[in-house]
């Protein structure tokens, strides 16, 4: 009847992030942590699960997971625990991982991220997502299956470095806003430097925990969905997953709880071969490891403790580093920008910094001046899928040509042009792209006053048009003066003058 | 004087013996006694050289300190960088680490020489030292005088068994082999041996010692047990071992630098417990004796004598059983063929690799506690099992807190139940029986990480020895080797001596000097 209201199914994401801890050895041994380097070359005793061998805490990882949590608003845990979660697997040499599941070092904390939403996606809208905990565990080693071999080869350089595991509660509800959040933490731990983010180099791994439901009733069953090697993909396989999911639904099936891995290729989800079966890791208190104590400051250290021995809270609190979203805040407070200008400045790596640049050696304002670096010159990177650094435009070339349009030299149009032309010619200035191609603004008046008296000449029944009154004519005739002088007619001028010669 | 041990004699007299000297007797002696199979590996051109070494050390006058060239022996399942270390079992059976044990790393930093790697039960799972996989060890005293005299037994056919796990390492100091060995202890594991061998056998407060490089059994109570021919040598190679160590962040810094202990300690002042729910089942009459006959001489010294209670003793065993096994299915975890040890040769799949390389290279000993260790700690099985033995492991610490602040310094109890048995009487009952029969007197210590030690106090009807137990409270390691001293000093058990060893001229001094000699 009418009381039923069809509501939509909608989607519930949740995230379980790794962020690899930038450090210089591993968690619990000395070995050192490097990208790439030989197989099997970063190993030590410990890490290759050499009988005898016993696990010590790398202060270092304690510190980037106490920074971590700080900066996502965490209780920290002056008290907390490692445990061992058993296994099989042969990138696992101990057959267990030594990690946090009894009581992690960080719990309860927020995660505000924002999202440009609106029809002009400029608006921004800002989001929450609470962070359940932070744990402290090792990474596994990597391995290679080689089938026309029939064997498996194992490369340990990874086993034993140290992650964050971050779980992310399932308060987000599709694709973009999963990216944006995991965006967002990628600044904070770039921020804070201690994690350096690249999911590409596997610094930062995704899974995602999807499901959907009609609002207000219970949760559905959840998919885990592997595989996710940028942000990109990240929305592109929850908003799949969420769909392929109400597809089951409306067609009378049930979603089955189960591991799915995202194939860029196809842009789908698939089940994984389910390798594990129901999985009981068996897990028990590591006894090589006592429980892992923080301090609040100084004042709270017992007696006789070594300094360098412990690590403190408080002392962690007041070294953090200007977050993202300080940063921001701080760029319209002392620049006038808009928000979504300040968002997308550091959304960028270096768009911060390259606009700074640019303001201290031009006169110009800093809203004249954002347009420029958040359209023009991201835009030419994002279509060549470049990076700031790799700009072919330095800040001080900009600046020079903004002087330019500044000081009335070009016009605006032609201040365009000229950014394009030194996009593709790097190394020349804009002052000798304006020279060479003859660009500069015509501003002699002679020169003008007897080309708008050609066109007005020539077009007795537009002129006739303004006289009668309807003086978006002049727009015509303006742009048959700039036709004349190939845009390069200092626009303000030129209306003076045809303006006068119509009246 | 009985409380000197012999390398003191030898090597504070000038001219005495040269460490090569003593190395080449040993050695040569390790070969006559391999009938009793001590050893797994011995290092014989190491040991030369190291002797050779102390040597130059010692003619040059700039020994490293009191076991410069002095010999020693280590259970196999330390850690020796290039040695063979094999655990008694198939697994590691051609397996050689790259780098020292803590431990035995310092033994070498003072100059003492390696004569090899104990046997033991596999990976110290037994207390009989006859579950390895190169064979079970011999009770050295089964072939000593008094046993043959007083049992007429035949030596090969009823010959005992060294207690375990670290039985090779017990024989090895009574057969004179070495001066000192190390041992390890998990439940007993050095004690029980200790006791069965007539040797001195510490287990020191989990935490004083440094694990890094022992192969463990219960990371929560292993320790590294230290077995000499005296107390006074326990307390010296104690104060060599014992420290914080980076590497195991188990440790805790030594309360003190141990000094000399104390030559006439004042048991006047010291309060003896005997806790009562040690008079187990099974406890033979003559252990009995020797209880009484010690607390006696306590008592009549002056000491306060009490019986006290540790009520939860009881449930002990069933809780490190529980404990126990929960933590070698993990240990043993790693031990996968793929990184080390013995791979199968059935590899069609990975599983299938890590199934029969765990399968031939396990005894039914380690996969019986592998399988029931994982059983405990099954998400459904944790809370009843593991968390449960916790709580209890707990009560029974607070049991011993309890009695050592109510006035008690040390508790006095036997360490095993009865003298050697015959290897074919031991082997009428499985490892799992006799384990939990024999550590009943010992594992309690290690479930509350308190250090213990058995002093030989005197042989049997049977002539096999009978040792006693002291437990202190934590840290106080040094406390309670004064009170075993004082205990050793007046018990009388006779010290070993191999005619072998002793030109005349020190077998007469020996013997003036009210040693008893046993020859073996």
């Amino acid at each position: 009847g009418q009381n039923k209201v069809f509501r939509q199914l909608v989607g519930v994401v949740g995230l379980e992030i790794h962020a690899q801890i930038n450090s210089s050895t591993k968690l619990f041994s000395g070995a050192p942590v490097r990208f790439s380097a030989p197989p099997n070359s970063l190993v030590s005793f410990f890490d290759a699960s050499l009988p005898g061998t016993l696990p010590v805490l790398n202060k270092r990882c304690v510190e980037a997971a106490v920074m971590t949590g700080l900066a996502l608003n965490c209780a920290i845990n002056r008290k907390s625990l490692f445990d061992r979660k058993h296994y099989f697997y042969a990138d696992l040499p101990a057959g267990y991982q030594i990690t946090q599941q009894r009581l992690p070092i960080a719990v309860d904390g927020v995660l505000t991220y924002s999202l440009l939403g609106g029809k002009k996606r400029n608006q921004v809208m800002r989001k929450n997502v609470t962070i359940k905990q932070i744990q402290l565990e090792q990474d596994s080693g990597k391995s290679l299956h080689d089938d026309v071999r029939s064997q498996t080869l194992i490369d340990l350089n990874r086993a034993g470095v140290g992650l964050m595991e971050l779980v992310m509660e399932p308060d987000m509800s599709c694709g973009e806003e999963a990216a944006a959040a995991v965006r967002e933490l990628q600044l904070i731990l770039q921020a804070l430097g201690t994690c350096q983010g690249n999911m590409s180099e596997g610094q930062l791994r995704v899974d995602a925990n999807v499901s959907v439901h009609r609002p207000g009733e219970p949760l559905g069953v959840r998919t885990e969905v592997k595989n996710i090697n940028s942000i990109r993909y990240l929305a592109r396989a929850i908003d799949y997953e969420i769909q392929r999911q109400i597809d089951v639904l409306q067609r009378g099936g049930t979603v089955q709880n189960e591991t799915r891995a995202y194939d860029s290729k196809s842009g789908e989800t698939l089940p994984m071969r389910d390798k594990e079966g129901l999985q009981d890791y068996r897990f028990m208190p590591e006894p090589n490891l006592p429980p892992l104590i923080l301090y609040e400051d100084n004042a709270s250290l017992p007696t006789g403790i070594d300094a360098c021995q412990v690590v403190v809270v408080q002392k962690i609190k007041e070294g953090l580093p200007e977050l993202p979203s300080v940063k921001r805040d701080r760029l319209v407070q002392t620049y006038g920008i808009l928000p979504e200008h300040s968002f997308t400045l550091v959304n960028e790596d270096g768009l911060v910094d390259y606009f700074e640049a640019v303001l201290k050696t031009t006169k110009k304002e800093p809203r004249k001046v954002i347009g420029w670096v958040t359209n023009e010159l991201l835009g030419h990177l994002k279509q060549e899928d470049m990076s700031v650094c790799q700009s072919p435009i330095s800040p001080s070339a900009l600046a020079e040509l903004l002087e330019l349009q500044e000081t009335g030299h070009i016009s605006s149009s032609v201040a365009k042009q000229v950014f394009q032309k030194m996009w593709r010619s790097p190394g020349k200035t804009a002052l000798q792209i304006t020279q060479e191609q003859d660009l500069g603004l015509v501003s002699d008046t002679a020169q003008l006053h007897s080309i708008c008296q050609k066109v007005v000449d020539s077009h007795p029944d537009e002129v006739h048009a303004i006289r009668s009154g309807n003086k978006k004519v002049l727009n015509k005739l303006m742009g048959l003066v700039q036709k004349e002088t190939k845009g390069r007619a200092d626009p303000v001028l030129v209306r003076a003058i045809l303006q006068k010669k119509t009246s | 004087l009985t409380g000197r041990n012999l390398w003191q004699m030898h090597l504070l007299r000038p001219g005495r013996i040269s460490p090569t000297e003593l190395c080449r007797k040993c050695l040569n002696r390790i070969r006559k006694t391999q009938h009793l199979n001590a050893y797994i590996t011995v290092t014989e051109e190491r040991a030369l050289e190291q002797a050779q070494q102390a040597e130059r050390r010692l003619q040059r006058g700039v020994p490293k300190g009191p076991l410069d060239g002095i010999p020693f022996a280590v259970k196999d399942n330390f850690c020796t960088e290039n040695i063979r270390t094999t655990c008694a079992s198939r697994m590691l059976k051609d397996y050689t680490p790259p780098y020292n044990a803590t431990v035995v790393q310092k033994l070498l930093d003072q100059g003492a020489v390696l004569m090899g790697k104990t046997n033991m039960d596999e990976f110290a799972m037994g207390a009989g030292s006859t579950d390895g996989a190169f064979g079970a060890v011999k009770n050295p005293w089964g072939y000593a005088a008094p046993y043959g005299e007083r049992t007429r037994a035949d030596p090969d056919s009823d010959w005992v068994v060294t207690g375990g796990s670290s039985g090779g390492s017990a024989a090895a100091v009574a057969s004179l082999t070495s001066y000192l060995a190390l041992g390890s202890d998990t439940g007993g594991s050095t004690r029980n041996p200790g006791s069965l061998c007539g040797v001195v056998a510490l287990k020191p407060t989990y935490g004083l010692l440094s694990r890094h490089g022992l192969i463990p059994l219960v990371n929560s109570m292993d320790v590294p047990g230290i077995m000499t021919r005296s107390v006074n040598d326990a307390a010296i190679v104690l104060g060599i071992l014992q420290g914080l160590d980076v590497r195991d962040s188990t440790t805790v810094p030594a309360p003190s630098s141990l000094t000399e202990l104390p030559e006439d300690f004042d048991v006047k002042n010291i309060c003896v417990g005997i806790p009562k729910e040690y008079h187990a089942p099974g406890l033979s009459e003559e252990t009995l004796a020797q209880w009484s006959r010690v607390a006696d001489l306590f008592e009549e010294a002056g000491a306060r004598v009490e019986q006290v209670s540790l009520p939860h003793t009881q449930y002990s065993i069933v809780c490190y059983h529980v404990l126990c096994h929960a933590e070698v299915a993990s240990n043993m975890a790693r031990f996968d063929g793929l990184e080390y040890g013995h791979r199968s040769q059935m590899d069609s799949s990975t599983e299938v690799m890590y199934a029969s390389t765990r399968h031939e290279g396990f005894n039914d000993v380690v996969r019986g506690r592998i399988l029931s260790g994982n059983y405990f700690l099954l998400k459904r099985n944790y809370q009843h099992y593991f968390v449960k033995a916790q709580k209890v492991r707990r009560l029974i610490t607070n049991d011993f807190q309890h009695v050592f602040s109510s006035g008690v310094d040390v508790l006095l109890t036997p360490t095993t139940l009865t003298d050697a048995a015959r290897y074919r009487d031991f082997t009428q009952e499985d490892n799992r029986t006799r384990s939990a029969q024999e550590d009943v007197f010992t594992q309690p210590a290690n479930m509350a990480g308190l250090p213990a030690v058995s002093v030989p106090t005197a042989l049997s009807r049977r002539g096999l020895p009978i040792g006693l137990q002291l437990i202190a409270p934590a840290l106080q390691d040094q406390t309670l080797l004064s009170v075993a001293q004082w205990i050793e000093q007046r018990v009388g058990f006779p010290s070993i001596v191999s005619t072998q060893m002793l030109s005349s001229l020190d077998l007469l001094q020996s013997l003036s000097e009210g040693f008893h000699i046993i020859s073996i």
